[in-house]
């Protein structure tokens, strides 16, 4: 018998193409092999720049694609882009595609979208692969039992020019997530449970593996949200083995397997699951029952609490590191220690990014506000994650929910998550935000942000305060579809 | 191509007294628009420098090149636009409990030194720091040593990119040493694989 393996050892050593040995003092590391690698405008001008210094060719385009999503607009889309970096930025994706030959989904195309939402839904990220971008949500694609990581620009370029990327072994974390979620409860409340457990250092050098019960009953979107957040609990990557729920979310596809190639891929993808007997370097374990609707209130991940819990006081902090950020967290977002999170007001609820922008969370996110009004000093902006999330919305009549709630409807793009488009917050602005950073000035200049699920910015807006969809007296709702 | 050679540096240390300093902190989204690759160093640090209490906004840590800083920095984005930043200004290594994965790959890349240590250190190196404003900071890659004023400690870094830090190597042209290999695991990889191309579209 071969010895146990966990999901990330088995995909990992599926992808040596030179295994790493000891030479002289030096243990170097693996040679891994990328399936799949995305690129967009903001973290690739610098890598395709290299390979024309160098002379060299993007080794396989045909396993590269490349979207516009970072700092698109999300309005007028037919114009041209006003804000003239961001246009050169988005200009230089354009021309770079053309010379390298690189699939390009652009603004106005019916694919665009975020990285992240585009490839699950084209079907191109597939159990067992190795995916990567310059993008540290690349986690998302561990959804489906891939190995994906988010890479720097230097490595963009490595891997366009090579195909691979010289990596040292991941350790393994185990997050077993037993039991069964509240209705009102969703993905987001769980890794924010995580992050708010470990810490955003403590998945550093890590793979989290997320696995129980409460994990194999999600919808294969409310997992994206989780593998999503891992890299901030620090962990590169996040994954969750392939089950029935990965083949039925993947069959038909675009890029998905056919014929006798999807009995095969699905043979090759029941084999991807951790060992029985297989050891991690690390383990936790969540009890999702226990689990209530999870909302921030500082300045990193990490810091958060239940909703119906009040902010804690930094005193309460062991670590003098955690209590410093805690005193600097509550001094940039304007709040007290010991104020009830309920009784937080915001201005603007963001429902979109690559963590909670797909179909799911949208249908969620409408189900709540539907037949209800929104508070009338919120504004409220609904920006799919893909232009194929807004056709679709558009064919259930979401949007209309939406608009006559008073919502802006927008195009597809990571928009008000990071403060590079025209969607930012106004300095001290507070937001409710489905997004999955809350650092100082991420959706804006002295921007405030709370990071909540999809249902909790629903029923935020319509109360005006941090809410979630029981204080609307919707006590049977549940909010992980299958 | 190759990187400038690091072995051994020294410098005046900046304590930086903050725990989870984000890529965003180090610098904001918005300086990510630009397309080169230098020209970065009025982007390092930029909503905390228009505090004039900031530290490098202060003689004679303005002119540092060794960053001793709080743990889990370099948490967040995988911009490498923050190692950029931090070279651009003119720091040669960052001192630190913790860093974050994708940042501290990213310093290997461009010959900016990661050095880990305890906390416990990293505050006696604060400590001297403050007391002698301009004091020194020796990175030895070599023998992996800290030095200031009388600390003395070892940092840790991996051996693999210590080498590539002190030999100035490249990994892109340290990769293509295995083209043959990279040829043969292609012929193996299955045909189920996905590609991008011809590319596949949803139907509408």
């Amino acid at each position: 018998m071969s010895t146990p393996r966990t999901l990330a050892e088995k995909v990992w050593a599926d992808h040596i193409v030179v295994k790493g040995e000891q030479q002289g003092d030096v243990q170097t590391p693996d040679l891994l092999y990328i399936d799949l690698h995305m690129v967009h405008e903001v973290t690739s001008p610098q890598a395709f720049e290299g390979l024309r210094l160098a002379g060299r060719p993007v080794r396989r385009p045909d396993l590269t694609i490349g979207v516009e999503d970072h700092n698109v607009p999300t309005m007028n889309i037919n114009e041209m882009i006003a804000e003239p970096t961001s246009r050169k930025q988005v200009d230089a994706l354009r021309d770079n595609a053309e010379e390298f030959g690189i699939r390009l989904h652009s603004l106005g195309d019916a694919e665009q979208g975020i990285v992240h939402v585009v490839g699950p839904q084209l079907g191109l990220t597939q159990p067992g692969t190795t995916v990567v971008c310059g993008d540290s949500h690349t986690s998302t694609h561990g959804a489906f039992g891939a190995l994906a990581f988010g890479i720097g620009t230097s490595e963009v370029e490595h891997v366009l020019a090579t195909q691979t990327l010289p990596m040292t072994p991941f350790k393994t974390m185990a997050i077993n997530v037993d039991g069964a979620l509240k209705p009102g409860v969703s993905s987001k409340d769980i890794i924010l449970a995580v992050i708010a457990k470990i810490g955003t250092g403590g998945g550093q050098g890590y793979v989290l593996e997320y696995r129980g019960e409460a994990i194999e009953a999600l919808s294969m979107e409310a997992r994206m949200t989780i593998c999503n957040m891992s890299i901030e609990a620090g962990a590169r990557a996040g994954m969750i083995a392939p089950d029935e729920t990965t083949f039925e979310y993947l069959k038909g596809r675009p890029h998905a397997p056919e014929g006798q190639d999807w009995d095969d891929a699905v043979e090759y993808w029941k084999s991807l699951r951790t060992d029985d007997g297989a050891s991690f370097d690390a383990e936790i374990t969540i009890d999702a029952d226990a689990l209530e609707p999870f909302v921030t209130w500082g300045t990193n991940p990490g810091q958060g609490v239940f909703l119906s819990d009040s902010i804690p006081m930094p005193e309460s902090f062991d670590d003098p590191a955690e209590k410093d950020a805690a005193e600097r967290a509550l001094e940039y977002m304007a709040l007290e220690a010991g104020t009830p999170m309920k009784d937080i007001p915001v201005d603007t609820v963001f429902l979109g990014s690559c963590t909670n922008a797909r179909i799911e969370d949208l249908r969620m996110a409408a189900a709540v506000i539907q037949g209800r009004e929104k508070a009338e000093d919120v504004r409220m902006m609904v920006v799919p994650g893909s232009m194929q999330v807004r056709l679709q919305a558009e064919e259930e009549g979401l949007d209309t929910i939406f608009k006559d709630f008073g919502a802006d409807w927008r195009f597809a793009g990571c928009s008000m998550c990071l403060g590079m488009n025209p969607d930012q917050l106004a300095p001290g602005e507070r937001a409710a935000s489905t997004s999955n950073r809350n650092f100082e000035g991420r959706q804006g200049k002295g921007a405030r942000t709370h990071l909540v699920s999809p249902v909790v910015a629903a029923a935020t807006a319509v109360r005006g305060t941090l809410s979630s969809p029981s204080d609307l007296g919707m006590t049977d709702y549940i909010v992980a579809p299958n | 191509m190759s990187l400038e050679k690091v072995v051994t540096h020294t410098g005046v240390g900046v304590p930086l007294r903050e725990s989870n300093v984000d890529t965003d902190q180090i610098i904001p989204a918005h300086f990510l628009k630009r397309i080169t690759k230098t020209g970065f160093e009025d982007a390092l640090f930029s909503r905390w420098r228009t505090d004039e209490d900031f530290i490098l906004n202060q003689e004679p840590y303005s002119n540092g090149t060794v960053l001793v800083t709080g743990p889990d920095f370099g948490t967040g984005s995988s911009r490498e636009h923050a190692v950029w930043a931090l070279r651009d200004y003119g720091f040669k290594a960052v001192i630190s409990a913790r860093f974050g994965d994708i940042f501290r790959s990213n310093a290997g890349k461009q010959g900016l030194v990661a050095a880990q240590v305890e906390q416990s250190d990293v505050e006696l190196i604060w400590k001297e720091l403050e007391n002698n404003p301009g004091a020194e900071v020796t990175v030895d890659l070599e023998n992996r040593l800290i030095e200031c004023g009388s600390i003395s400690t070892r940092f840790q870094i991996d051996d693999y990119t210590r080498w590539r830090l002190m030999e100035g190597l490249d990994d892109i042209g340290l990769t293509l040493r295995s083209a043959d290999a990279i040829d043969e695991f292609e012929t193996t990889r299955p045909a189920i694989k996905p590609t991008t191309l011809p590319a596949k579209l949803s139907e509408v």
